[in-house]
Order: structure tokens, then C-alpha cells, then sequence
């Protein structure tokens, strides 16, 4: 089986964000950056799709900056996963130029059975790259995965849908499904894997080499931080109190019931 | 004068909460609203739609339509977009929403911002505002081409029904016959029957000093009476206590009712990240020092098996009146 996997280098969720004096931007200086969350299921479930099914090759994707980018195709790589693909491109791409750009590459590589992502991505949380990538290739998918089984070229899943619903859906391949929690717990590498990522060629390409029309899209301008919360109140006294006092502050104060 | 198209998602033939407000900033903003309507027992929304000046409805009534397939609703909807022409697309960041009209936008090649928290017309250009790194900073959303903007539930407000009376045009849209690679088997419902967290105006949520999964049910009892739904802390979610659906934070669901109660969460940056947004905050925990102290509107510091069955209580007494 041939399987691509979508990863995106967020920061660490312990990140403190810091806004650019111009309000363009994040500082990315002082950040850490690791292989998006969700996307670590997607890495995990090819690996296990290749360990049953020998012959399997996995292939990771990643989209950015390539100097910072490499790390989280090196730690998939390190995971377990076969190739790695990087597409050298500016910081904050929009989704639809992201998509483009990932569909174009995948479309060039050839044919494929199975395309993994994870569900959002923690930083814009859009959950958009990966449907999008799915219809610019006019295949089927199935979003926030919990549970996936390979049969005779289709998928079994399982998604999460409202209010703790599920759907099980299957899918005739290719096919483009994204993980989330649940799904499998992914590994941690291995040493010889460390070893082998480290001296691993990965493949790069540049945007402006895929030759794609100009998209027009969204942009995010003047960042901010959120608005300072007043101070907390706290109520004291005994529980009897203290729970009187609070549910007349809910009713009559803020104005929340 | 701007054309708006809305995705007004109903269930069983009632609009959503989400939906209303997308209909209050439509007419807020005096715009000529079109609505898309899902399902084949969406005839009793139509009278309602109208008197929220709808003027034409897109409706899919099909009952292939009462199951949701991204390849069928994303032909179906393309044709709307088609006939419409609208200058804006408004839609809930549904979980449906969410799944639905990135893959439609990449077929406009619209430009699609979901998870947008604030909307507005700025001389004559529609600004979104988006949270970004799960709420730890905000960032303004502009369009280059037509918007889809998919707004989170329970940000705009919802205004009286101006009961315009607009007998609505309605274009039934049939089923485009598609060889589909999708079929949807089986539906798992869940236990519970509590509305989405996502979507949830008050949530009631539990973390490690719960100090085991049997304990939920003071959440639960509190949640019951409040109308609300039950959320946890990633460290129970990972302890295996319930379900991970329930998990809000950074890399759980990211919420924003107007009433959040933290029953013993310490609060962890990634779950005060996912959190945030929520307009007031109680914080019930034995430690005042406890991060979520400092983001609380109201601390109540104490023995949350104490105070939760007395909140209960009084909250039982307060709204029976």
C-alpha cells in the first residue's frame, strides 16, 4: 500500500505566545516547535498500516520553512515512516495554497492508496487542509478518525461526530482520512530510527516550482493577545456561603443563567 | 445590496441557536438572505426562515440528504453556490460545517475561515476574527475572494424575530446522482443526549480532584439541572476516566459557552488556552493558588464534594422560580 501522511510543525502546546512588535505575526524565535498533535496519529496508524501489510511505503509531507521545517519529517522518519517530502514555502500559507501545493505534490509522486492527516492542526485549528486536499483530488474522505481498519482496497472508520455520536463509514480507496485522539497511541522512536532519520536524504521541492495558479484566500493581519480578564473575585465563607453568594453573583452580576 | 447565503442547520425542524445568530447578523446588517435547508423533515423550518426575511431557500430534501456524505453534500452545495451567487457564505463551525465547506470552498476557490469568533462589515469588506493557538492570541481575517466564514457558536447575538413574513421562494435541489465511494453504515449514538461541547451555552467541567471517574456523577447532577454539558480535563481523559470527546483544551475541543464551571482543574496552559473564550468562568477548587484561580471570574476555594451537591441544590431552588 501506498500511503502519504500531511504533517505540520506547530508550537509546543507549553508555548507562551509572544505578538510581533508590528502586530504581523507570532515571534517564532522563541518558540519550540514540535510535530503537530493530531498529526502524530496519522504518523502512528501508517506505520502500523505498513507493519501488517508488508511492501507498504509511507511517506510524510511537510509544508514550510524547510531549514525548521526537516525536524518533523526527521521525527516520523524516526517513527517509522519511509520517505520524507518537504515543500519549501513562506511561514503561514494559507489553507487553500497549502492544500494546492500538498495535491500537486502527492499528484506528481503518482498513484496512492491512502492519504493520513490529522484532524486540525493546534495553531489555526481551520480543519481545512485536509477536505480540501481530498477535493482537489476528487477523492472520497472521512474527518476526525477514531478507528480505522484496511480491507480489500477500501477503509473501514469510525467518526466522532456531535454530542459523542459516532458514524461508521466505509470508503472505497484512494482515500483521505484524518486522525484524532484515540485512534492509537503513537510511539516513541527508536534509537537505530533516530539514527536513520538523521542521515536520511529527504526530498525537497519549492513552491514556486509547482507552478500553481495564485490563489486568492484569507489572510491573518494585527495579531493580538486576548483581552486582560478582570481580577478574579474570590467567595469566602463556609460552602452554604459561599454557594449562595455565587449563584446570586451568576444571576444578578454577570448575567450568566 | 450584499447577498448572503446561510447554511441554517436545524434539528428535528427547530433552527439552531447557531443559526439564529448567523439570521440576526444578516439582518443586522440589512443583507439578502438565502438559506440552504438539509433533510427531508425540514419542511416545518420554512414559515420560520421566512419571518427571519429569507427570501429563497435552497432546499435539499431528498432523504439521501438526512445522512450526512462529504462527496454528496459537496456536489449539492457547489450547485447552490452556483445558482446563488452569493457575495458571502455564513455557516456554524458545526462539526458538519467544519467538514463540509473547506472541501466545498476548494471547489469555488472561495476563501474559507473557520472557528471565527467575530464578524463585521468594515467599509463594505466582511472582517472576521479568528483565536488562533487555541485562544492564546487573536488575529483579524481577511478575504481576498468571496468569504465562507463558519462562526463559532454562541459568539453574535441573537435578536428578537423581526417577523418579516417574506414568503420564501424555495428551489428544491435533487440529489446529484454521483458514483459515491462513501457509504455511511452504521450510527454509534452516544450515552449522552447533552448538546455538543462545541455548542454548549454553560458547561460543567471536572479534572483530577474529582479524584475518580465515579465522582462524575456530581457533574453530572449539577450539568442536569443547569441544561448543560459535562467537559474534562485532559489528565482525566488520559486516566482513562471518560470519554477523550469530553476533553477541552489545546488538543481537545476548544470552547466558549457563557458560563464554564472548572470542578478541580488546576488548569494547565493547553486547557486554559481551550477554555478562554468562555465568557464567565467559576473556578471550584481546594487550591487557591491553582492557575485557573487567576483566570476565574468568581473562586470559590473549598471541598468541591461539599459545595457541588449544595450548588446543586440551590441552583434547583433559583431556577424553579
Amino acid at each position: 500500500m501506498k500511503i502519504f501522511v500531511c504533517i505540520k510543525q506547530v508550537p509546543d502546546t507549553e508555548t507562551k505566545i509572544k505578538i510581533l512588535p508590528d502586530s504581523s505575526g507570532i515571534d517564532a524565535a522563541t518558540v519550540k516547535w514540535v510535530v503537530n498533535p493530531y498529526d502524530e496519529y496519522a504518523i502512528e496508524e501508517a506505520v502500523k498500516i505498513k507493519e501488517s501489510l508488508p511492501g507498504s511505503v509511507v511517506t510524510v509531507i511537510t509544508l514550510g520553512p524547510k531549514k525548521r521545517v526537516a525536524d518533523v519529517l526527521r521525527t516520523a522518519i524516526a517513527m517509522g515512516a519511509d520517505e520524507g517530502i518537504i515543500i519549501d514555502a513562506p511561514e503561514s500559507l494559507d489553507p487553500l495554497s497549502t492544500a494546492k501545493a500538498l495535491a500537486a505534490t502527492i499528484k506528481k509522486e503518482g498513484e496512492f492508496d491512502l492519504i493520513l492527516t490529522g484532524q486540525a492542526a493546534i495553531d489555526d485549528n481551520a480543519s481545512s487542509v485536509g477536505p480540501m486536499v481530498a477535493q482537489i483530488l476528487s477523492i472520497p474522505h472521512s474527518a476526525v478518525i477514531s478507528k480505522l481498519t484496511v480491507t480489500n482496497e477500501s477503509f473501514l472508520v469510525e467518526r466522532e461526530v456531535e454530542g459523542g455520536n459516532k458514524e461508521v463509514v466505509q470508503m472505497q480507496g484512494p482515500a483521505l482520512i484524518s486522525a484524532t485522539k484515540g485512534l492509537n497511541t503513537p510511539r516513541y522512536a527508536s534509537l537505530p530510527g533516530i539514527m536513520k532519520a538523521k542521515k536520511k536524504v529527504l526530498k525537497e521541492l519549492d513552491l514556486n516550482g509547482l507552478n500553481l495558479e495564485k490563489t486568492l484566500g484569507t489572510k491573518f493581519t494585527h495579531y493580538r493577545l486576548p483581552p486582560e480578564k478582570p481580577a478574579t473575585k474570590i467567595i469566602s465563607g463556609d460552602a452554604s456561603t459561599q454557594v449562595r453568594e455565587l449563584v446570586r453573583l451568576l444571576r444578578d452580576e454577570a448575567k450568566a443563567l | 445590496m450584499s447577498k448572503v447565503l446561510i447554511f441554517t442547520e436545524h434539528q428535528n425542524g427547530t433552527l439552531k441557536r447557531s443559526a439564529l445568530e448567523l439570521l440576526s447578523f444578516a439582518n443586522k446588517e440589512s443583507l439578502q438572505i438565502s438559506a440552504i435547508l438539509v433533510g427531508s423533515h425540514s419542511h416545518s423550518v420554512i414559515s420560520e426562515l421566512g419571518s427571519w426575511g429569507v427570501t429563497q431557500i435552497y432546499q435539499l430534501n431528498d432523504t439521501s440528504f438526512d445522512q450526512y456524505n462529504p462527496e454528496l453534500f459537496d456536489a449539492a452545495f457547489f450547485e447552490v453556490a452556483q445558482q446563488a451567487t452569493p457575495n458571502l457564505i455564513l455557516a456554524s463551525s458545526s462539526s458538519l460545517g467544519k467538514d463540509l465547506f473547506p472541501r466545498v470552498s476548494a471547489r469555488l476557490n472561495f476563501a474559507c475561515a473557520s472557528d471565527c469568533t467575530h464578524l463585521e462589515f468594515n467599509n463594505g469588506q466582511i472582517k472576521a476574527t479568528k483565536p488562533l493557538y487555541s485562544g492564546k492570541c487573536l488575529a483579524d481575517v481577511q478575504f481576498e475572494t468571496t468569504p465562507v466564514v463558519l462562526m463559532r457558536a454562541n459568539q453574535l447575538p441573537v435578536m428578537e424575530k423581526p417577523n418579516k413574513n417574506s414568503s420564501p421562494q424555495i428551489t428544491s435541489i435533487p440529489a446529484p446522482s454521483l458514483d459515491l465511494k462513501t457509504v455511511v453504515k452504521n450510527i454509534v449514538k452516544g450515552t449522552s443526549q447533552r448538546l455538543d461541547l462545541t455548542e454548549a451555552n454553560i458547561i460543567v467541567a471536572g479534572g483530577r480532584g474529582v479524584k475518580g471517574p465515579e465522582n462524575f456523577k456530581l457533574l453530572n447532577d449539577l450539568a442536569d439541572v443547569l441544561g448543560a454539558t459535562v467537559g474534562a480535563s485532559r489528565a482525566v481523559v488520559d486516566a482513562g476516566w471518560v470519554p477523550h470527546e469530553m476533553q477541552v483544551g489545546q488538543t481537545g475541543k476548544t470552547v466558549a459557552p457563557t458560563l464554564y464551571i472548572a470542578v478541580g482543574i488546576s488548569g494547565a496552559i493547553q486547557h486554559l488556552a481551550g477554555m478562554s473564550g468562555s465568557k464567565v468562568i467559576v473556578a471550584i477548587n481546594s487550591d487557591p493558588n491553582a492557575p485557573i484561580m487567576q483566570k476565574a471570574t468568581y473562586g470559590v476555594v473549598g471541598d468541591l464534594f461539599e459545595i457541588l451537591p449544595k450548588l446543586t441544590e440551590e441552583f434547583k431552588q433559583v431556577l424553579a422560580h
